[in-house]
């Protein structure tokens, strides 16, 4: 259970040096994209910050999301802010099991009612009034409600909890949506991807506590900071884009040369996340710099986008079968007009007078 | 509609219905202008129709010295605007993916940076038509509103794929779906407008050329 301590205590009690602190702050305010000068208000707003109670609901998913989180490697900024927040539930990570876990919860909730953070990941299945997931016999959408009830607010991490995710993909057999389809009276922010990058959880939850407040979000709810930027825009590939040097397969000499990947289906131009210029497992990499485009994970419908190696351009349905229907028809439709045209020609052959000079000769 | 869910319906169902109606309003054209037929020529051939047909298809793309002489803007203007229309169809990469999912075979493609000056310069080349054709009092006597419409139909895809590609305006999702859907409109309208001269100038080149080839006036 979360003590009422400031972060700043938290960190002493852990041996955390002042240095050490500073250290936090000056990457928290970077991660933020907080100019250099705001780092000593970022200390003081950290200093005094309580840990916050968070309940972390993890509902249809496929645990990416808490995978990635815990893929953090100390001490980050989400290592220490992990330790420092007061996870009071949390299905895959916490050791309570059965009723002590629901009790953690229920105790969590009661406590901190009106200040706790909801985190959630997992779409919520609505159809079969929810029955197809349900944790200690509580459906995912009573349980949703429930806690978003004394929720400061709610943070919705992974594709999955923002906009649906794959659970969602047609013909989504479980009717899942997002939190935002529900619950419609509570601060939501979404942290989609998937997963989500860690550093982007962390930031939101950081941002949080240093304002006390949620970043400001864009018109898909995610904050401005992390998905501001457009992936195709911070492309180290995007000169090889601009000169029309595309890879046509993965193994091809283009793609040895690192060309751009549009053809091989990138979704890079319609994408906005924080992997071109975060990237991935502590800076190594991330997916375009590994060779394979951007699947477009944070954002809504990426699953249904007619496939991941389809080129953006390109018409998702099954073209040739309906150009070759469509010629069929238009050539059909041609030759009975053609017949038309030619039976009024004869009949105008056929009505046809033919005149004489002594007709035209004629006095009317 | 989200930006994303509009994108998804252009690149999806929305294609499909454009590309038939393109496919069949096109094919339906053709019959019926090839249904209309020769009339028999029963005059000795002095000349052979055929070359005199193929002759012409490439020659009659070339502007005409003594009109050039006389409307020199509008003859390059709408020449240039041709060239760029067709560069930037087929020639730039994005585009050539489309294709090769069409055809099962793709072809090489221009820089992206060419295409995007061309475009520019197919817009610039758009407006000043359409200033010649309302500067022209005879012009403008003649226009329809199929005139204007066939302008607008393919002024459209040029400026939102402009757009788009440069990021202008709006956010490049929703600009994207908005340029496919403006080449569905223009597939759509295709059949049913003068555009269908972008298939139909083959069938009446041919024919003039035919005609004075049979003659043996050199065309
Ligand atoms: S690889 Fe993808 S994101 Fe990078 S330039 Fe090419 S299309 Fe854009
Ligand atoms: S590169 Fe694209 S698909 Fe890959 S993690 Fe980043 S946003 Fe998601």
């Amino acid at each position: 259970m979360a003590e009422e301590i400031t972060l700043l205590e938290s960190l002493r009690r852990r041996g955390v040096s002042r240095r050490g602190f500073l250290k936090f702050c000056t990457a928290t305010a970077s991660l933020m994209a907080l100019p250099p000068a705001l780092i000593p208000r970022v200390a003081a707003a950290l200093e005094q910050a309580k840990r916050p109670s968070v309940i972390w609901l993890s509902f249809q998913e496929c645990t990416g999301c808490t995978e990635s989180l815990t893929r953090s490697h100390a001490p980050t900024v989400e290592s220490l802010i992990f330790d420092h927040i007061s996870l009071d539930y949390h299905h895959t990570l916490q050791a309570a099991a059965g009723d002590a876990a629901e009790h953690a919860r229920e105790e969590a909730m009661k406590q901190h009612h009106g200040k706790y953070i909801l985190v959630v990941d997992g779409s919520i299945p609505l159809a079969e009034n929810g029955n197809y997931s349900t944790i200690a016999g509580i459906s995912n959408l009573e349980m949703l409600k429930e806690c978003a009830e004394g929720a400061a607010a709610i943070v919705s991490v992974g594709t999955c909890a923002a906009y649906g995710g794959l659970p969602m993909a047609k013909p989504n057999p479980t009717g899942a949506v997002g939190v935002s389809e529900i619950i419609k009276d509570k601060p939501i922010v979404n942290v989609p991807g998937c997963p989500p990058i860690p550093t982007v959880i962390t930031g939101v939850l950081a941002h949080f506590l240093v304002f006390g407040s949620l970043p400001e979000l864009d018109h898909l709810g995610r904050p401005k900071v992390f998905f501001g930027q457009n992936i195709h825009d911070r492309c180290y590939r995007r000169p090889f884009y601009e000169r029309g040097q595309f890879a046509e397969t993965f193994d091809d000499e283009g793609a040895r040369k690192g060309w751009c990947l549009y053809k091989l289906g990138c979704k890079g131009p319609i994408t906005y996340n924080a992997c071109a210029t975060n990237k991935w497992n502590e800076g190594t990499s991330w997916p375009v710099e590994s060779g394979h485009g951007c699947i477009g994970c944070s954002e809504p419908g990426f699953w249904d986008f007619g496939g991941l190696y389809k080129a953006l351009s390109v018409p998702t349905g099954n073209i040739g079968s309906t150009a070759v229907a469509a010629a069929a028809l238009g050539v059909a439709a041609g030759a009975g007009l053609a017949a038309m045209n030619r039976s009024k020609k004869q009949a105008a052959a056929k009505a046809h007078e033919t005149m004489t000079v002594t007709d035209l000769n004629k006095e009317t | 509609m989200s930006a994303e869910a509009l994108l998804a319906w252009a690149r999806g169902p929305a294609f499909e219905v454009a590309l038939v109606i393109f496919i069949a309003g096109m094919l339906l054209r053709l019959f019926e202008i090839l249904s209309l037929g020769y009339k028999t020529d029963l005059s000795e051939a002095r000349g052979s129709g055929v070359q005199g047909g193929l002759r012409t298809l490439f020659s009659r793309s070339l502007p005409r010295p003594s009109i050039l002489a006389k409307e020199p803007l509008r003859i390059i203007n709408s020449f240039v605007m041709h060239i760029g229309l067709l560069a930037m169809i087929f020639l730039f990469g994005p585009h050539v993916a489309v294709f090769e999912s069409l055809l099962g075979f793709g072809w090489p493609n221009l820089p992206s940076g060419v295409i995007d000056a061309l475009s520019a310069m197919t817009l610039i080349t758009l407006v000043v038509a359409l200033m010649l054709r309302l500067n022209n009092p005879v012009l403008r006597f003649l226009s329809t509103p199929g005139d204007y419409w066939a302008w607008l139909v393919t002024l459209l895809p040029v400026l939102t794929g402009y757009l788009a590609y440069n990021h202008l305006l709006l956010p490049y999702t929703l600009m994207l779906a908005l340029h496919i859907l403006s080449v569905e409109l223009l597939l759509i309208s295709a059949p049913f407008s003068k555009l269908t001269h972008m298939f139909s100038f083959a069938l009446s080149r041919w024919y003039q050329g035919y005609k004075a080839g049979h003659r043996g006036i050199e065309s």
